[in-house]
């Protein structure tokens, strides 16, 4: 008996299938590219980085990464010869172009912040996200329609509508260009969408399974952390992974609020600026190890991302 | 083990009331069934009970200790839930064994007691399995597993059977039963399942609208139907009532249906002159065309000993059980012959049974209110 004939008004019949296929393929392609080019670019000389027609198949160089975490000055020939041999890859590459290195760049301190800022600010987002879907989920809240309204309206404007209100609010406060100032600032706007993709998640664990827990001697706390939350997880990641790409890529408040010991990389790499103009390779090797973590997040979590992208749209 | 003693207990959400006033005692070892249809505050009375609602009145005494107003986990009862709510993270022997953990038992005391309460329900082997593997009866296990294991003062259960297979459902209801039967726990079951409620229970309080319209054990349930309600909830079919008007004075043995007098248990009590309805089981009814009280044949139901035939009267259809073998035709008209001693009379208006000579061996039964 054949099930998956032409006839079957359940499965896609195959002319669709090659029609979404070729969709996705093209798609893929197109977002791919400009990766791909900046990869290629980050293993490319200076020259050949700007070289016209641009050259797709060149003699790889780590110049790129080399440039991105040293700082050079310029030598004469006479001196770079009284030096003793090259100490390693970097230190050959740049004295070919008659310079040493001075020192390290300020690409990795960073690279660190915007760790510390984007996974601080996710903890907090989908920490206090979900005890307050918790909270809305499970209890009688005063007002919850409006609180909840309340809380998603803060979504309904770009954030960067408030950056002056915040730029002046940050000076007073002394929170310009500081980790704890960003981690605030990302954890605020991240909060919103925490507890409103939470709730949904939170609401389809029956409360059976605290119920069950706090009869058989946990308090709701202990009952909350040792059931729901378990069940929980799926939401939770997907909602951190949210929230890290946000406050990963997020440039302007970034660029606004932070200049010196707190920037994160977004605003940095752009700055990147070698002899006579910018220096492509180490810009596009900054971006490329900037993909890095967000990459290896969403590869682990890929199931729960999905999941997190069609939830609501299938229910039981 | 422990008595359970509910006084004058109220819940009303908003403008809504649940339970009414609701009084009755559950004593120790007692197989107590709360029963109605759904919305009737069965599961509400249940949940004041285990703690999971705070009533809007009235007490809640566990073992002479009043918990009216205390935290679930201080009442030391175990509760089993329609969906079993078994942890999905966790496997049997972690579900079981959980209740222990919050007592801080040690892990190989927790581990004797769990394959114990295993070995009772007979799902010793599958204690390292997922839950969610587990086919509708063992899940039903395991979840009395998870209540068994921590001995507590009683076991609430709120329609553990609803969602089984008819089949895995009389196996469960004759296991459940046997358990009890071997631990003697105070149990209090909830169910919409008049079935259900028969076979297990000592004692049956039938809830409708949030009242207790009857408390008291399967047989007077069935044989004294305190109001027309619970009358025509239990039974299979349901008890049949003929209209008749009038009023009744004590000691009455008779009374007139549709021009033909019947004889009734003699009535204690006197009734004022008003709509009055006789309730008859179909078991008895027999045909007799000598009878006055006359119908004609509308359908049959075979069920194999015996079978269902429903009878149009001037006062509706009414429905006899008689045996498989009498042959009738749709249009056939028959006389019909009550059986007296098992009649039951009720005041239409108030949907109560009159006193009659089937109370004098027992309280009247009604749960008392006020």
């Amino acid at each position: 008996m054949s099930l998956t004939s032409a006839h079957s008004v359940v499965a896609p019949s195959a002319t669709s299938k090659r029609v979404a296929g070729t969709i996705i393929v093209a798609y893929a392609l197109i977002s791919i590219v400009p990766l791909l080019w900046i990869f290629a670019t980050s293993f490319k000389t200076p020259p050949d980085s700007i070289a016209y027609p641009p050259k797709i198949l060149f003699q790889p160089s780590l110049e790129g990464y080399c440039n991105l975490f040293s700082t050079r000055t310029r030598q004469t020939p006479e001196y770079i010869n009284s030096l003793g041999p090259a100490t390693g890859v970097c230190d050959e590459t740049v004295r070919k172009r008659n310079m040493v290195i001075a020192g390290p760049s300020n690409f990795m301190p960073r690279f660190v912040n915007s760790l510390i800022i984007a996974f601080g600010s996710t903890f907090c987002a989908v920490f206090l996200g979900t005890l307050s879907a918790y909270g809305f989920s499970r209890f009688k809240v005063p007002l919850a329609d409006d609180l909840l309204f309340f809380i998603l309206s803060t979504r309904m404007m770009p954030p960067i509508a408030v950056a002056i209100p915040i730029y002046l609010m940050y000076r007073e406060l002394g929170l310009s260009d500081t980790a704890l100032g960003m981690i605030l600032l990302y954890t605020a706007v991240n909060v919103s969408l925490a507890v409103w993709l939470l709730k949904g998640f939170i609401d389809e664990i029956p409360r059976e399974y605290e119920e069950a827990a706090m009869i058989d001697g946990y308090t709701r706390l202990q009952a909350f952390w040792r059931t729901v939350l378990p069940q929980a997880t799926t939401g939770i990641a997907a909602t951190a992974i949210f929230c890290l790409i946000f406050a990963w890529n997020e440039y302007a408040f970034a660029a606004l609020l932070t200049s010196g010991t707190a920037q994160t990389a977004p605003p940095f790499i752009p700055t990147i600026i070698g002899e006579g103009g910018q220096d492509w390779p180490a810009v596009a090797a900054g971006t490329t190890i900037f993909l890095v973590p967000i990459l290896v997040f969403t590869i682990l979590l890929r199931k729960q991302l999905l999941r997190g992208i069609t939830f609501g749209a299938v229910r039981k | 083990m422990a008595e359970i003693r509910v006084e004058h207990l109220r819940k009303a959400f908003g403008d809504f009331v649940a339970v009414q006033d609701s009084n009755f005692v559950v004593e120790d070892g007692e197989f107590f069934v709360m029963l109605g249809p759904s919305g009737c505050g069965k599961t509400t009375t249940l949940r004041m009970i285990a703690g999971l609602e705070l009533p809007t009145g009235g007490k809640i005494l566990l073992g002479g200790e009043d918990v009216t107003m205390r935290r679930a986990r201080e009442r030391d009862i175990a509760f089993v839930f329609q969906l079993f709510a078994l942890y999905p993270h966790m496997n049997v022997r972690k579900n079981i064994g959980f209740p222990l953990l919050a007592q801080g038992m040690p892990g190989a005391e927790i581990r004797a007691r769990v394959e114990e309460t295993a070995k009772l329900l007979r799902i010793d082997h599958l204690l390292n399995k997922s839950v969610s593997g587990l086919a509708g009866g063992d899940r039903q296990r395991v979840a009395l597993g998870r209540a068994i294991v921590r001995r507590p003062k009683c076991f609430l259960m709120d329609e553990p059977l609803g969602t089984l297979d008819t089949e895995f459902r009389d196996l469960m209801v004759h296991e459940l039963r046997e358990l009890h039967n071997r631990i003697h726990a105070t149990t209090v079951y909830v169910t919409h399942d008049q079935m259900e409620a028969m076979s297990m229970a000592d004692k049956i309080a039938v809830m409708n609208h949030g009242v207790i319209e009857q408390f008291g054990t399967p047989r007077e349930i069935y044989d004294r139907p305190a109001t027309m309600f619970v009358a025509d909830f239990i039974g299979s079919p349901p008890m049949n009532f003929l209209g008749f008007g009038g009023g009744l004075s004590k000691g009455a043995r008779e009374v007139v249906v549709q021009g033909a007098r019947v004889a009734v248990p003699e009535v204690r009590e006197d009734v004022a002159p008003a709509e009055m309805a006789l309730g008859i089981r179909p078991e008895h009814i027999r045909f007799d065309n000598a009878s006055k009280l006359r119908g004609a044949i509308y359908g049959t139901e075979y069920l194999g000993t015996t079978q269902i035939v429903a009878v149009e009267t001037a006062d509706g259809i009414i429905k006899a059980r008689v045996p498989a073998e009498i042959r009738l035709n749709p249009g056939d008209h028959v006389g019909l012959a009550l059986n007296s001693a098992r009649l039951s009379v009720f005041a239409k208006g108030s949907g109560r049974a009159v006193r009659t000579e089937i109370h004098d061996s027992a309280s009247q039964g009604r749960a008392h209110h006020g």
